[in-house]
């Protein structure tokens, strides 16, 4: 075997060299560049980390809005509502009052024209009494003969008549 | 075996040492530049990673949690030095399966293959282990020998055997890794040799009965020796937590 045989002619530079490799790689490699890319790698966690707590400051915080939002939002159903229910009955009652003297005025109305109605008939009625007995009259002589004076006839037509 | 050899490609000399440039410094240097060249691809440090960003972040962050899994938060520190572990053996081992023999004259070295470079990594590793330990526990460290639960009657034989298991260990780690190394290719190059030789045979059937399934094993255990390229690479990696765990928390 050779690693054997030749262990005492070159262990010396194989010990030199693998020294100088290995120094080089520790030195250079081993403790700048790897912990340069750990340094790196830490960032990274670290950003991750802040983001994601960032991201649930802000999820908690939007939760916090929207039951406050939700709240405001009831209340302000609630007062609508009120608001809604009090104009009805506001409403309701003024067409209470018109319709009421709507009322009133057309009854008031109502009763002038009947006052009205009844004056006139009583007028109409008297009219007719005198154009009956007129006539009574009239027929009368045209037929008897017989003269009638109006005041018989006149009475003689109300009694008819009533 | 020839794949196992050094062969200096350049005469250097340092204080009467030979310290010549072989093809196994050769593959150290192409795997830095290959280590490199994949840390380099993910340094733009963007903060929604590409492809090349997120694998190398990948490796990383495996190194990371396997250091605050085994270690905890004080783990952090010994990060760069068990990730050079990891990804030097790691890429050195897969430097040594690429097939860079398609090109005559061309052969690919494991590094991690020769006993040397597996104990320069397990002494880095037991040599942190102790100086941690020692550093941060004074001589409290020894008490690592006395686990809890120690009946007083088996105090000459307890620390004792947890001292030699504790000795075992950079040449547990060494050993592991080279004999991993050398016995897969070892075993690859048998079964390339069935298939060559069984080519050339010059009995006919002994290209279809013995190259063909020697081939199709071959797939298979090249397979294999790409898994265990990774798997030893991980377990250095975690043996040296584990060991790094001990010193830092003692148990």
């Amino acid at each position: 075997m050779p690693q054997i045989a030749q262990i005492l002619e070159t262990y010396a530079s194989q010990f030199f060299w693998m020294l100088l490799v290995f120094g080089i790689l520790y030195f250079v490699i081993g403790r700048g560049m790897v912990s340069k890319i750990d340094a790196n790698v830490e960032a990274r966690d670290r950003k991750i980390a802040d983001d994601l707590a960032a991201a649930e400051k802000a999820r908690a915080e939007a939760d916090g809005l929207v039951a406050g939002g939700s709240d405001a939002l009831n209340a302000a159903r609630g007062e609508a509502q009120a608001k809604a229910a009090a104009a009805k009955a506001k409403g309701a009652k003024d067409a209470e009052a018109r319709l009421a003297k709507a009322d009133a005025e057309i009854s008031a109305k109502l009763a002038a024209a009947e006052a009205d109605l009844a004056k006139a008939r009583a007028k109409a009625m008297a009219g007719i009494e005198n154009v009956a007995s007129e006539a009574a009259v009239d027929i009368v002589a045209k037929v008897s003969g017989a003269k009638v004076s109006a005041a018989q006839a006149a009475s003689a037509v109300k009694a008819v008549l009533s | 075996m020839h794949q196992f050899q050094i062969e200096p490609l350049a005469k250097l000399d340092l204080f009467g040492y030979d310290i010549s440039f072989t093809n196994s410094s050769l593959f150290m240097l192409v795997v830095l530049a290959a280590i490199w060249v994949f840390m380099a691809g993910g340094m733009k440090r963007e903060l929604v990673p590409g492809r090349w960003q997120m694998a190398v972040e990948g490796v990383t962050g495996f190194i990371n949690n396997m250091m605050s899994s085994s270690i905890g938060p004080e783990g952090k520190k010994y990060v760069p030095l068990v990730f050079s572990l990891f990804m030097f053996i790691l890429f050195a081992n897969f430097m040594g399966m690429m097939p860079i023999g398609i090109v005559p004259g061309a052969h690919a070295f494991t590094v991690t293959s020769h006993l040397t470079v597996t104990a320069v990594l397990a002494v880095l590793s037991f040599g942190t282990v102790l100086v941690v330990g020692l550093w941060k526990h004074g001589l409290h460290f020894f008490s690592l020998f006395v686990p809890h639960g120690t009946p007083w009657w088996l105090l000459w034989l307890i620390p004792l055997i947890e001292l030699f298991s504790f000795l075992i260990r950079p040449f547990s780690l060494a050993l592991r890794l080279f004999v991993a190394m050398t016995a897969g290719h070892v075993l690859m190059k048998v079964l390339a040799g069935f298939v060559i030789n069984g080519l050339n045979a010059e009995a006919l059937w002994v290209a279809p009965l013995v190259a063909l399934p020697s081939f199709i094993l071959m797939i298979g255990i090249t397979l294999l020796e790409l898994l265990v390229c990774a798997i030893q690479a991980y377990v250095f990696a975690l043996l040296t937590s584990l060991y790094i765990n001990d010193a830092v928390n003692l148990h």
